[in-house]
């Protein structure tokens, strides 16, 4: 994947696992947020294939890659901001809606219930998982930062996705705030009711070593390494172009 | 409601009740994914039964202590109410309580089960089994995060109500035969006390002092069974067990859940309860959110507020003085009730309430007169743990804000020569748990002696002054009660907390901690720029708006009674750094020695104190914190 003469990812190769949580690292600019904008549809790399369950979706559109089952959230909140937060995650719902616009705006009978129906999967699924009780009619603009990063998670979920794109969910976010995110991620990948294998791209090295299963290290648009989050640690390349700028990474912990 | 007699538990009286209401009332509602979700009083048995004999099954005997730990929830009062008919002991821990407090109870009462509500709870009671060899199970209701825990020692509150269906089927008659032992004498609830000095010590209270206390309170302000009540203030409160339990299932009114602790405001408002009975920060919360709305609406609400809160306030004061309100009063009182203070009172839930009650602390009359100008029917009261409740309350029409009125039936109380406030009522607790010097101490010849000083006045009316070992003694040898000014100064909406100093000095000094969310959108208007509370609390600005407050505050107060300087501390008191109790009182004598240096400070010429002091987190990481705190004389 190229921007004019700027070459952002060159040769990367990824195995996503179903059921695990790999991450990507790397320093700023190295084309973690490209490459997952290549996953979700975003931008469509001028080299090379993405396939998902077999089937290649290089030529994909976001939303049709959404109906295959891949969510994401942002690394800057992408929320609408005038909207509540039930109406965001409500939106999120929206590609397992069988109704149309016509029996949608009569709302009687089978469309009365379809929506009863996702209202209750959201309650009891989304905004109990997410601890959203209090905001739930409140706009989300008017919310702090870390609520916000929760509802984007909640919009992504509701999809029920079976891949997961987190793009930096911790930045920015407090203490407490990251060790809720952490939990929830954790949740949505091992509760039974979830299992959603997730690519999380991340600053917090902690979070990153606690949670992932792998973790591949990006510089410059290449790839440097990949393994078990103890393996990296160790590898002195990665120290050398990453972990050994611990004054600009510090872990959280 | 008929004579409570020594035959009669708690149990006895929930199976009359809920045998009595059957599947026809609502004994409780939870707000549950968005909805109200009832229980009707056979629910209520059901759960109790199996929960009661699934502990049994699980080796509960009688006078076994069973503990328990969690928001506010149906389950929770399941479980006490269970392990009551189990014959067991109850016993209520805050919610967030840190680990060592959680360890003290635990092992000081010989707890053999804990009842946590989830993970959180859970972890706490896992990390402290080893050092509690008495603990025998460790029981957890929301499975949320639960998922990798095996341990042998772990059940769920399913899983223990599913061992109390199995032996219902075995012994169809037990619970029944349970119920039935019960006497009145025996302990029902062990509750520690939140000392402010000391380490907490375990109340014993028998099932004749709960039940007595209710009906005591209830034959004063009477409630109907058709009334609601929220509960959403911690169980570990004496307060909540006495409105929950002593009352509640005496008059059989609906308890109502909040959904989470955050939402219970809003809840409040969706429930309008009947009947309230809150600590004053619940109160001051409520009249500082009313403040900040003013100051933040526009010009036509201010003056339309400004104008119906002074008939309001008039009309209060009038009511106070006990004299007739002329016709035209009463017409414009109506006015401001239907522009202003309907809605106003909407917002705050209070419009359904009959009786509402403040305790626990002091409260001041700045924040009583507010909540009469809005006609709220608002009390104070006066009480202990040691009481189970309360012993003295204001009746209807003869409330005076600097008292808390007369003791209810059957209850004396006297004052010694000492100027120590003593009671005598059936209410009175069996005497600590463990613990025969502070009983002896604390129990004199069927006298229960408070430690708070206090007088009768002209009224009959009881006064009460302060903790003992909190009066303080000017300069002019006149004793007087920190919590007066304290509570004077809270009443400004900047201001959430507050510390008054002065005792054997020469004049009164104060620290301020400043109402972060209050200031800092107040700072925003100002456009000033600050990234933390300690940045905030020290900006030059921020000490002229407390300054302002303070005088408004000392304003009407004799000379030696006015702070006349203070500081703004580098953060909040928090119960978590033992400063405060769990019921937010503040615990005088150990911020004295924490803030020694503060304190010397501002009875020296120094203009900044400095300071250098690490903090410790919740979760165990330290902050090295430096900084300099200015010292600002208050001009008059």
């Amino acid at each position: 994947m190229s921007f004019g003469r700027v070459c952002a990812l060159d040769g990367i190769s990824v195995k996503i696992k179903k059921g695990e949580i790999h991450s990507v690292i790397g320093p700023n600019g190295a084309g973690k947020t490209v490459m997952m904008n290549c996953i979700s549809g975003l931008y469509h790399p001028q080299n090379g294939s993405i396939h998902y369950r077999g089937e290649r979706i290089n030529h994909l559109k976001p939303h049709e890659r959404a109906t295959r089952g891949i969510a994401r959230t942002f690394q800057k909140v992408e929320v609408f901001g005038g909207m509540t937060v039930l109406d965001n995650i409500r939106l999120g719902r929206h590609i397992h809606y069988k109704s149309g616009i016509l029996s949608g705006s009569v709302y009687m009978g089978k469309t009365a219930r379809e929506e009863i129906e996702h209202r209750k999967f959201i309650e009891e699924e989304i905004i109990d998982l997410l601890e959203i009780e209090h905001i739930r009619h409140k706009p989300v603009g008017m919310l702090p930062y870390g609520l916000q990063k929760r509802v984007e998670l909640g919009r992504a979920i509701a999809l029920e996705p079976e891949l997961l794109i987190l793009d930096e969910p911790l930045a920015g976010l407090n203490l407490e705030e990251v060790e809720d995110m952490a939990r929830f991620i954790l949740d949505i990948n091992q509760e039974k009711r979830w299992e959603i294998t997730c690519l999380l791209v991340e600053h917090d090295m902690g979070v990153v070593m606690d949670l992932s299963d792998n973790v591949y290290v990006l510089n410059f648009g290449n790839m440097i390494v990949d393994g078990p989050p103890e393996e990296i640690q160790k590898n002195p390349e990665v120290i050398k172009a990453y972990l050994g700028e611990e004054d600009l990474y510090a872990s959280r912990k | 409601m008929d004579k409570i007699t020594k035959e009669l538990t708690i149990p006895k009286l929930f199976y009359s009740q809920a045998k009595k209401y059957g599947k026809e009332r609502v004994s409780m509602r939870e707000k549950e994914f968005g909805i109200w979700r009832p229980f009707t009083w056979h629910d209520y048995l059901e759960n109790v039964k199996h929960i009661a004999l699934g502990l049994v099954s699980l080796g509960l005997e009688e006078g076994d202590k069973v503990a328990m730990i969690g928001d506010n929830r149906p389950e929770g009062l399941w479980t006490e109410m269970g392990a009551l008919c189990a014959r067991g002991v109850g016993v209520w821990l805050f919610q967030d309580s840190l680990m060592n407090e959680v360890k003290y109870i635990i092992d000081h009462s010989d707890t053999k089960f804990i009842v946590g509500e989830g993970q959180e709870e859970v972890d706490k009671a896992i990390s402290i089994i080893d050092e509690c060899p008495k603990l025998k199970k460790i029981i957890w209701d929301d499975p949320k995060g639960m998922r990798n825990y095996d341990q042998d020692y772990l059940i769920s509150l399913k899983e223990v109500m599913r061992l109390g269906r199995e032996l219902e089927k075995e012994k169809p008659d037990l619970f029944a035969e349970l119920i039935g032992k019960g006497h009145g004498d025996e302990v029902a609830l062990l509750f520690y006390t939140s000392g402010t000095t000391a380490l907490p010590k375990g109340v014993l209270l028998s099932h004749y002092n709960m039940l007595t206390m209710g009906k005591n309170l209830m034959s004063i302000d009477p409630c109907k069974d058709t009334d609601d009540y929220v509960s959403y203030l911690p169980f570990a409160w004496i307060g909540e067990q006495m409105m929950s339990i002593s009352c509640g299932l005496q008059i059989g009114y609906t308890l109502n859940f909040p959904e989470s602790s955050e939402t219970s405001r809003e809840n409040i408002r969706e429930i309008g309860p009947h009947v309230m009975f809150a600590p004053p920060r619940m109160y001051e919360q409520m009249t500082r959110t009313v403040q900040v709305k003013y100051l933040d609406a526009g010009w036509i609400k201010r003056k339309s507020y400004e104008i119906a809160s002074s008939i309001g306030y008039h009309v209060a004061d009038l009511k106070f003085a006990k004299k007739a309100i002329p016709f035209y009063w009463r017409i414009l009182e109506w006015f401001a009730y239907i522009l202003v203070q309907k809605k106003l009172k909407d917002h705050l839930g209070l419009t359904r309430v009959r009786n509402a009650y403040t305790g626990g602390a002091a409260m001041g009359p700045d924040h009583f007169r507010f909540f009469h100008s809005l006609g709220v029917n608002l009390k104070q009261i006066y009480g202990q743990t040691e009481v189970a409740g309360i012993s003295v309350v204001h009746r209807n029409g003869d409330i005076k804000f600097d008292t808390v009125g007369h003791p209810i039936p059957e209850t004396e109380v006297k004052i010694t020569e000492e100027g120590e406030i003593i009671t005598r009522s059936p209410s009175v607790f069996l005497g600590y748990y463990k613990n025969p010097e502070a009983t002896a101490k604390t129990l004199q010849g069927g006298w229960l002696y408070s430690g708070d000083r206090g007088f009768i006045d002209e009224d009959n009316h009881l006064v009460v002054f302060d903790r003992t070992k909190d009066v303080m003694i000017l300069k002019d040898g006149k004793p007087f009660a920190p919590q007066y000014l304290e509570t004077r100064l809270k009443f400004s909406p900047y201001i959430k907390d507050s510390w008054v100093i002065g005792d054997q000095k020469d004049c009164i000094t104060a620290v301020i901690c400043i109402d972060y969310s209050v200031i800092g959108k107040w700072a925003d208007t100002k456009k000033l720029t600050y990234t933390s509370y300690p940045e905030l609390a020290q900006k030059p600005e921020v000490y002229d708006l407390i300054e302002e407050q303070i005088r408004k505050a000392n304003k009407d107060l004799p000379e030696l009674v006015k702070v006349i300087k203070f500081v703004n501390l580098y953060k909040e008191l928090d119960a978590d750094d033992d400063e405060l109790t769990r019921t937010r009182k503040l615990r005088r004598e150990f911020v004295g020695k924490k803030y020694e240096d503060i304190v010397n400070a501002l009875y020296s010429d120094a203009e900044v104190v400095h300071i250098d002091t690490t903090i410790t987190y919740e979760d165990g990481r330290k902050t090295h914190i430096k900084t300099d705190l200015k010292i600002r004389k208050v001009k008059s």
